[in-house]
């Protein structure tokens, strides 16, 4: 209906101003004029200028051309969502006929549910630490360790990682341990960042996974600049951004997809779509069909991930690292999940979801569904799921105490790293405040060494 | 050896290493621009233009590390709009001379990426004002990423690119982005000014291991000088001696550098002897060799093309009224721009900056009117 009165509209204009019809007309009326000469130019012409009405070549490319006026995307064009990439059922059955182009060895599979298990138990109990008031701030990854850890087995050492800060189970699976997080936690002269960044924004180098920034989405752009350097050097690795489904809404979001497109740089973009960015819904933060949508717009492979089957990810990670590093392209995974705690420990959930919609999600705990399979399989049992778990909540408990006890880092730590070499007015004001804390003893924590 | 083939963008990398770049590679077209005013004046004057100078510089750096390579809208194949570029994509590909879709936060960050993971990227703002677009990389991450890791992550990276007020550009294109960009931790500030600082500088700076805004101003690529010979590298910390005198101290930077002089040659008619010192570093100021002349003059002028609220000038007076208090015989004049965006009209914004008259006047002002003026 809307492309007829369009069309009708474009006619009662009386000027197709410049069309292509209009300059045909125009040529062809001149060639009228005379002789042979002429009417081969015409000839031409008219050759030329069907080709030309045919497809309008730009510097962007090449796009038909169509005399219906149709809309397409939103209420014009409603599609089906992107289907959901699954292997296992929600009780860790195995879906029958399910697309598996990588083989998960058994060996992989135990150690990517004694990783799960391991950050539950730290999740659990850093949680509770926080709340005791023992360091200042913690947020959970409930619901979501099979995308974390699915996807980080998935990946290769030599891979860069750029994370948010929500994917803890990634910097454990590549070697994080526990003393490492309850150290980073508290703040101690044994963390790598010195004490400078608030408790669960890691970072390893040697882990090839890049220090957390807060500023949400801001790590997508690096991740591009990882790649291209990837590229640039021939490495046999890829570049690996993590990020929410909220954080996509960033510019930087838009800005990073879209270089990776154009600059054709191997990288996987990994969202982990967990419905909630703190109380507002994924319903709020986009209109189309979530962030897998958009990929094809960008000229980007893209693909919807079951986040709770960790089989699923870990295979769907494989085959975007091989299609990355093959074709030196990016690709987006949207990982569908779901945020199981509060977004942090100043957040309260139940004040804006409701309490079924929490439990249900609950019981589809991704780790349970994981482990469900691996019993099928015969690869654990519920023996060894009572040790690992017993055997995990000790050494958690044991390195939060380790950490604790743990002189912070010393005054210095405050200005070093800053610059390559402290300039002089950071000498100066670290002067001053070496000068304030010896006059003034009280004004210093105990802790913190003064030098 | 590796086939000296720079790797493209598009094409899949195979499994064959590909060298980044390599001097065997440079088609004669490629130099025949930065050796037009250099070749034939061989051994003797070295004299080109300020372009000519970054560009020089830019080239002798890319060739001789195989990590820096530049990145933002239109540094390949147009050689970026003030030609620092031109013609390098085709002796280093066009990876290392990297256009990029438009997006100021998108490529800054792209440039903190790369230099986290191994590669000196110079990232150029079209026009420094647009790199407020940019603000949050620059100060959340490019600034913080060194400290926040504890060390572990360095950010070598060059943002550099036209600043200033030119001529007639309007309110957007005439920002003075040092006074935004000097209370972020973790930055420095360079601005050049003449053609052999602004080479020897931006060496330097493509070296640092901090990452340093580098400033050069819109109506200075044209003038014309001589550079250094040889691979001559200029401390990015250091202010420069432009004349010295005895009277009062006439610190500047950039363009104002020109204005000044402009003003010391109908001073020295009227008898008086300045010292004329240009900043060079805007963050953080050479302490020495400002103490050392205020000690010598004990009076001190700033003239800057920012705005007076929060500007360069702003913290120099301060840290010097902090340091130098009983040197001085008079206080700090500072010669700023008015607080407001400024204007296209060509008298309005003549108005806004500083014209050599003013600081004639400051200098009669400070050393008292001389007989004859």
């Amino acid at each position: 209906m809307l492309a007829r009165w369009g069309a009708a509209l474009q006619g009662a204009g009386g000027r197709p101003a410049l069309t292509g019809a209009w300059r045909v007309a125009a040529a062809a009326a001149a060639a009228v004029h005379s002789a042979s000469l002429a009417a081969a130019a015409a000839d031409g012409a008219a050759a030329a200028a069907s080709k030309a009405d045919d497809h309008m070549d730009f510097p962007g490319g090449s796009v038909p051309f169509t005399s219906q006026l149709s809309m397409v995307g939103g209420s014009f064009s409603p599609r089906d969502p992107i289907p959901c990439y699954r292997t296992l059922d929600s009780a860790g059955r195995e879906v029958p006929d399910a697309h598996l182009p990588h083989d998960l060895p058994r060996e992989t599979a135990v150690r990517m549910y004694e990783t799960m298990v391991k950050l539950q138990t730290v999740d659990t109990i850093f949680y509770e630490a926080q709340r005791q008031g023992r360091f200042s701030f913690y947020m959970t990854s409930s619901g979501e360790e099979a995308t974390a850890i699915g996807s980080a087995a998935a990946l290769e050492p030599q891979d860069v990682v750029f994370s948010q800060y929500r994917e803890q189970g990634v910097i454990m699976y590549r070697g994080f341990s526990v003393q490492d997080m309850a150290h980073q936690c508290f703040g101690n002269w044994h963390e790598q960042g010195k004490g400078r960044q608030m408790p669960i924004h890691y970072g390893s180098r040697d882990l090839n996974f890049h220090t957390i920034s807060s500023t949400l989405a801001t790590q997508l752009p690096h991740a591009v600049g990882a790649g291209y350097a990837i590229k640039m050097d021939n490495r046999p690795a890829v570049s690996v951004a993590y990020f929410g489904e909220g954080a996509s809404s960033e510019g930087d979001f838009h800005a990073a997809v879209n270089f990776a497109a154009t600059l054709s740089v191997p990288i996987i973009f990994i969202c982990r779509n967990n419905g909630w960015a703190i109380s507002t819904p994924a319903t709020d933060q986009y209109r189309g069909d979530g962030i897998a949508g958009r990929g094809p717009g960008y000229g980007i492979a893209s693909l919807r991930v079951d986040g709770g089957d960790a089989r699923a990810v870990y295979c769907a990670t494989k085959e975007a690292r091989r299609v990355a590093t093959e074709q030196q392209a990016p690709v987006l995974i949207e990982a569908m999940s779901y945020r199981s705690g509060h977004h942090s420990t100043s957040d309260d959930s139940s004040r804006y979801r409701a309490a079924e919609e929490m439990k249900a999600w609950r019981a589809r705990d991704p780790v349970t569904r994981f482990q469900l399979w691996l019993v099928q399989q015969g690869w654990w049992s519920d023996e060894q799921d009572k040790e690992a778990r017993a055997a995990a909540r000790s050494e958690v408990v044991q390195a939060l105490a380790a950490a604790q006890k743990e002189p912070k880092p010393p005054l210095s730590a405050m200005f070093t790293d800053v610059y390559a070499e402290m300039p002089w007015h950071l000498k100066e004001q670290y002067e001053e405040v070496l000068a304030h804390v010896r006059a003034h003893p009280d004004a210093c924590p105990a802790d913190i060494p003064i030098r | 050896m590796a086939a000296a083939v720079p790797v493209q963008r598009g094409a899949a990398v195979g499994s064959s290493r590909i060298a980044r770049s390599g001097a065997q590679a440079r088609p004669a077209a490629a130099v025949r621009v930065s050796q037009r005013s250099v070749v034939t004046k061989a051994q003797q004057k070295r004299e080109m233009m300020m372009w000519e100078a970054l560009r020089e510089g830019l080239d002798e750096e890319m060739e001789r590390d195989p990590t820096v390579c530049l990145m933002g809208e239109d540094v390949g194949h147009y050689g970026g709009s003030y030609k620092v570029s031109n013609g390098l994509y085709k002796k280093y590909g066009d990876m290392r001379l990297l256009d990029t879709p438009i997006c100021e936060n998108g490529f800054l960050g792209m440039g903190v990426g790369a230099a986290m993971t191994g590669l000196r990227p110079i990232v150029e703002g079209m026009n420094m004002g647009f790199l407020l677009l940019a603000f949050n990389q620059i100060s959340n991450n490019c600034g913080m990423l060194h400290y926040t890791s504890g060390g572990q992550f360095k950010v070598p990276m060059v943002i550099r690119g036209p600043g200033g007020v030119g001529r007639q550009l309007g309110a957007e294109h005439s920002q003075r982005l040092e006074s935004y960009f000097q209370s972020i931790p973790g930055v420095q500030l360079v601005a050049v000014s003449t053609v052999a600082n602004a080479k020897a500088l931006l060496k330097s700076a493509i070296r640092s291991d901090n990452p340093i805004i580098f400033f050069e101003h819109v109506l200075l690529y044209n003038v014309k000088g001589e550079v250094h010979p040889g691979d001559y590298c200029q401390c990015l910390e250091r202010a420069e001696m432009v004349r010295e005198g005895t009277d009062v101290t006439i610190f500047c930077y950039s363009r104002m550098r020109y204005v000044v002089m402009q003003a010391v040659a109908e001073l020295e008619k009227q008898g008086y002897n300045p010292e004329v010192i240009d900043l060079i570093s805007l963050k953080p100021f050479d302490m020495e060799t400002i103490s050392k002349s205020i000690k010598k003059t004990r009076k001190a002028i700033i003239v800057e093309e920012c705005m007076k609220t929060g500007g360069i000038g702003a913290s120099l007076s301060a840290v010097i009224h902090e340091s130098l208090f009983n040197e001085l015989d008079h206080e700090v004049l500072r010669l700023s721009s008015q607080d407001v965006p400024t204007s296209y009209a060509y008298d309005l914004e003549a108005a806004t900056i500083v014209q050599p008259e003013k600081v004639i006047e400051a200098v009669h002002k400070v050393c008292g009117v001389r007989a004859g003026v």
